[in-house]
């Protein structure tokens, strides 16, 4: 059913019809609204049954999730950033044990220094936790991905994250096509645990495993998210067939089948890419986009398909690798390699900046002219970097960094945007 | 203690006081079968099975075992457990074996409380809350890292029976001072080098009374020593619903250079000095304690642990002896734990 | 595509009135998106929220930078906050204020507008006369509509009245309306001037 609403009500009244039975919810900018919607459906009846968990902590949740995995209840999470690293562990552990837990991350920056703006750092942080990374490019799929990731989760048995924009989606009013319940019913059928905590059956989950047969325990999960390459454009195919709309998969290209430089990158910045690629095709550029879907598994033979034709790639990243570079832009040349072309990887919209389209124009205008550089920061403010490491040249009690620039920018974020 | 029961013969005037109710030399060939241990039973659950690698004369390793019998006979073989890392664990599940005997999970080391909560949620979920859930861990997992976790179940009145196994430090990592670690106890970070007395004074937490604030159902501490005592508390504790929190005295010879042989005679040396009060608490208030038998000086307990032989030897400490006994004198008072000496001799 | 801007502070109501701006424009058939620039909950401070329409899907997620209308919730922000960045000259501009342009120092960069388009309203006396209160969204979205024509004002009111049922629905959409009155005969007054 078309709404206009917002995407964590959209996605809150989603994964209620998948019926998790547990729900646990650790508040955190910007997921909040996801989890305050599935509290007053449970508390209307909506969503039933279902235990509303209000839990001490971001690793209290993941650790009540994989209790209740455990026991066989299908059970769901959101959080973001500092949340989900206070939950690292628990991640590792419940991939390990092979439990089908989905969460949604409303993708936000990592502190030091502080900040509750979007950026890709914290599901970045998280890829080789073991869990599927899928990233949603408007609210429309991440409503889609919701129920296409619990399908995922349970037939795999490994948990699935869906990585949706903080504030940028989660916080914007858009139309979106509402599943209805039988809908969604008919798609997802009821958890058919692989392992569960039974008197009936005893089993014991989590032994420690030495040497002799770790190395063949932790391939299990590589060899599952293998099969995920499978599986997920499978599912996204019988989603389409139902649902009536594409959503999910591993890869879609935009306009790149025949262009000369491709903008690979994740999420919903590609909207914006795509306004730009077209304006620019006007004017008779040969470009075009890769948007990754399934960020893992990494689709290494699907990404080398469609970019083997292009002359340059410009990957576009939202999180940066501190002491290296880019990281998606990594994994896009070990996609790529053996093959010849020109690579650029630009790190963009950190902390939250904008990404504006006329900023994406002179971008990919110096991309097309290969006058970029390996590795550049669209927008940063050099003068201010300058500085500040001036600043700490100079004197030993130069002070903390993010306070001596706020003070040089003047009036604390108002009104930039 | 016991009345002896009546004969065919008549009335019997005497009273026989058995101290050693419960342990292999009296009570459980002398008493009716009803009021024999659950360990004196055949027909016991076994739940943690023979073949587990733990030390000769691991305190933790009887715990567990005649807490979880217990508590499988009192749900009927209904029971699911979550366990922290810890010895207990490490010991009970050497990769491929399991001595686990009911469906069990390892989740990390931290976040045995909120798994069980987790467990105990998709039970209720599913219309199955007739299975009921076991959390366990050891003196760190519980006091320390799963201290958070903890405190949430005990605030959302999660139905999980949660027991603390305590020796008082980190023994699986090579025996590390923990939250538990009493005073003065040597540890592999708490030595007594010059004039430091081993794990000092002042600091700690009293997690049963932690417990006893988050105002829980019910409360419970006890030892390995006295088996129908703690067995009577967890089953006191499973015919209640919501969170409920036992926390064992477990001796372990290595951790402490005890020998394994004296593993019950610490824990019952433990509660007789008066330095671990055994008292059962519902809804945040004391309502019963297990009294002194024979009021024992602190120092018959502390000799036979090497953790605590720099009190003693060469370069003695009288004073930091005086302040653990005072430490057991003030439990005395606080928690009543002689009785005012008129009342008979209650419990086992 | 039709691209509006709000200002105003937190507590004032500047999200849900891009969000109503959405449905409306949604009721109508169209595709809109609406979404806020700001952080934690935190009264006072400033916000700023955008809403775009179209007839086709619309793709861009970046914030509005030259936006076809301005509404100006708060008159404090003026001189504050840099809010007329982007706006064309033949952009529309709504302030809520009892005060003219002139008497708010804003008569000289006034001029480099189309007056039919430049409107100060007092949208939070309306309000408070229908609301009890200075909360003056509502109010406001009535009147951008009657500046702008962009959205018909039919829709607003539904919108209206689907966030906030009952009395406070009824209350707001009373204040909305009369505000698109009152710009209505502004405009008329200026354009017949």
């Amino acid at each position: 059913m078309l709404r206009q609403t917002e995407g964590s009500a959209a996605v809150a009244e989603t994964v209620a019809l998948c019926r998790p039975e547990v729900v646990c919810a650790y508040p955190i900018s910007p997921q909040t609204h996801i989890v305050e919607g599935l509290a007053d459906l449970v508390r209307a009846g909506t969503l039933e049954p279902c235990e509303y968990m209000m839990v001490e902590s971001e690793f209290a949740a993941m650790s009540v999730c994989i209790g209740a995995s455990a026991a066989g209840a299908r059970a769901y999470t959101a959080t973001a950033s500092q949340g989900l690293l206070y939950m690292a562990e628990a991640l590792y552990n419940a991939s390990g044990l092979g439990l089908p837990i989905v969460m949604t991350v409303a993708n936000r920056a990592i502190g030091a220094p502080i900040n509750i703006w979007n950026d890709h750092s914290d599901a970045m942080s998280q890829r080789d936790s073991g869990w599927l990374q899928l990233y949603a490019e408007t609210n429309q799929e991440a409503v889609d991905l919701h129920v296409q990731a619990f399908r995922i989760a349970e037939q795999l048995s490994l948990p699935v994250m869906v990585c949706m924009d903080g504030f940028v989606l989660t916080h914007a009013y858009e139309r979106i096509d509402l599943p209805t319940r039988s809908q969604v019913d008919s798609f997802l059928p009821p958890f058919e645990p692989r392992q569960v905590l039974d008197p009936a059956d005893p089993m014991t989950i989590g032994a420690m495993v030495g040497p002799e047969a770790f190395a063949e325990v932790k391939y299990l999960a590589h060899a599952k998210q293998m099969q995920a390459l499978d599986v997920i454009p499978a599912v996204a195919e019988e989603f389409e067939s139902a649902f009536g709309r594409p959503s999910g998969g591993l890869i879609r290209g935009y306009r790149a089948d025949d262009a000369e430089t491709v903008v690979v990158a994740l999420g919903s910045v590609l909207g914006t890419i795509e306004d730009t690629i077209d304006a620019m095709r006007e004017e008779g550029v040969s470009i075009g986009a890769l948007a990754i879907k399934s960020f893992r598994p990494f689709p290494l033979e699907e990404v080398r398909t469609a970019l083997a034709g292009a002359k340059r790639v410009v990957v576009l990243e939202k999180a940066l690798a501190v002491g290296v570079g880019g990281i998606v832009a990594a994994n896009v040349r070990m996609a790529l390699s053996g093959l010849q072309m020109h690579g650029y990887t630009v790190i963009a919209g950190l902390g939250g900046r904008a990404i504006t389209g006329p900023s994406l124009r002179r971008l990919f205008a110096e991309a097309v002219a290969d006058r970029l550089e390996p590795l550049s920061f669209l927008d940063m403010d050099w003068g201010r970097v300058e500085a500040e490491l001036e600043r700490m040249a100079d004197s030993g009690r130069s002070g903390p960094h993010a306070e001596n620039m706020l003070r040089e920018i003047g009036i604390v974020a108002g009104g930039s945007h | 203690m016991t009345e002896p029961t009546e004969t065919e013969a008549g009335k019997r005037d005497q009273r026989v006081r058995f101290y050693q109710v419960g342990s292999h030399v009296v009570g459980n060939r002398l008493l009716d079968p009803e009021q024999r241990t659950v360990q004196a039973r055949m027909d016991r659950s076994n739940t943690l099975t023979s073949g587990h690698r733990a030390c000769r004369g691991c305190g933790e390793a009887l715990g567990a075992r005649y807490v979880l019998d217990a508590a499988m006979r009192a749900s009927e073989g209904k029971l699911v457990a979550a366990n922290a890392t810890g010895c207990l664990e490490v010991f009970s599940t050497p990769f491929p074996e399991s001595s686990w005997q009911l469906p069990w999970i390892h989740s990390l080391f931290g976040n045995a409380p909120a798994v069980a909560s987790g467990v105990a949620a998709a039970l209720r979920a599913k219309g199955r809350d007739d299975i009921r859930v076991v959390g366990q861990g050891g003196d760190g997992g519980t006091v320390d890292i799963g201290f958070g976790c903890l405190s949430g179940m005990f605030e959302r009145n999660d139905d999980v029976l949660y027991v603390c196994y305590d020796n008082e430090a980190y023994m699986n990592t090579g025996v590390q001072r923990s939250g538990a670690t009493p005073p003065a106890a040597r540890t592999a970070n708490t030595k007594p080098i010059g004039e430091h007395p081993g794990n000092v004074f002042g600091q700690g937490k009293d997690m049963p009374r932690i417990a006893m604030a988050h105002g829980i159902p019910y409360v419970a501490t006890a030892t390995v020593a006295e088996p129908h005592d703690l067995e009577r508390k967890v089953e006191a504790a499973m015919s209640l619903r919501g969170a409920r929190y036992i926390h064992v005295f477990v001796p372990c010879p290595l951790g402490w250079g005890a020998e394994p042989r004296d593993t019950i005679k610490l824990a019952r040396l433990v509660k007789e000095t008066g330095l671990f009060p055994v008292f059962e608490a519902s809804d945040g208030e004391v309502t019963g304690v297990s009294r002194i038998r024979r009021r024992t000086p602190v120092e018959e307990y502390l000799r036979p642990q090497r953790r605590y032989a720099h009190l003693f030897g060469e370069h003695p400490r009288p004073d930091i002896v005086e302040r653990l006994q005072a430490i057991a004198d003030r439990n005395i008072r606080e928690y009543g734990l002689l009785g005012d000496g008129s009342e008979e001799e209650a419990g086992w | 595509m039709f691209e509006v801007r709000i200002h105003g502070r937190g507590g004032q109501g500047v999200v849900t009135a891009a969000e109503l701006l959405s449905v409306a424009a949604f009721d109508e058939g169209r595709h809109a998106q609406a979404f806020p620039s700001f952080g934690s909950e935190r009264m006072g401070a400033p916000v700023v929220s955008f809403c775009r329409f179209a007839d086709a899907p619309i793709r861009t997620r970046e914030p509005v930078a030259e936006p076809d209308a301005l509404i100006v919730q708060d008159p404090t922000l003026l001189h504050q906050v840099d809010l007329f960045n982007g706006l064309g000259p033949d952009g529309y501009l709504l302030l809520n204020s009892s005060r003219r342009f002139e008497e708010l120092g804003l008569g000289e960069f006034a001029t480099g507008f189309r007056p039919e388009r430049l409107l100060a309203v007092p949208a939070g006396e309306i309000a408070r006369r229908h609301l009890g209160r200075p909360l003056a969204n509502a109010a406001l979205l009535g009147g951008f509509a009657a500046l702008t024509g962009a959205l018909k004002l039919s829709s607003v009111l539904a919108a209206i009245r689907e966030r906030f049922p009952g009395r406070s629905g009824e209350a707001n959409v009373a204040a909305a309306e009369d505000c698109f009155s009152q710009v209505e005969e502004s405009i008329g007054r200026v354009s017949r001037a």
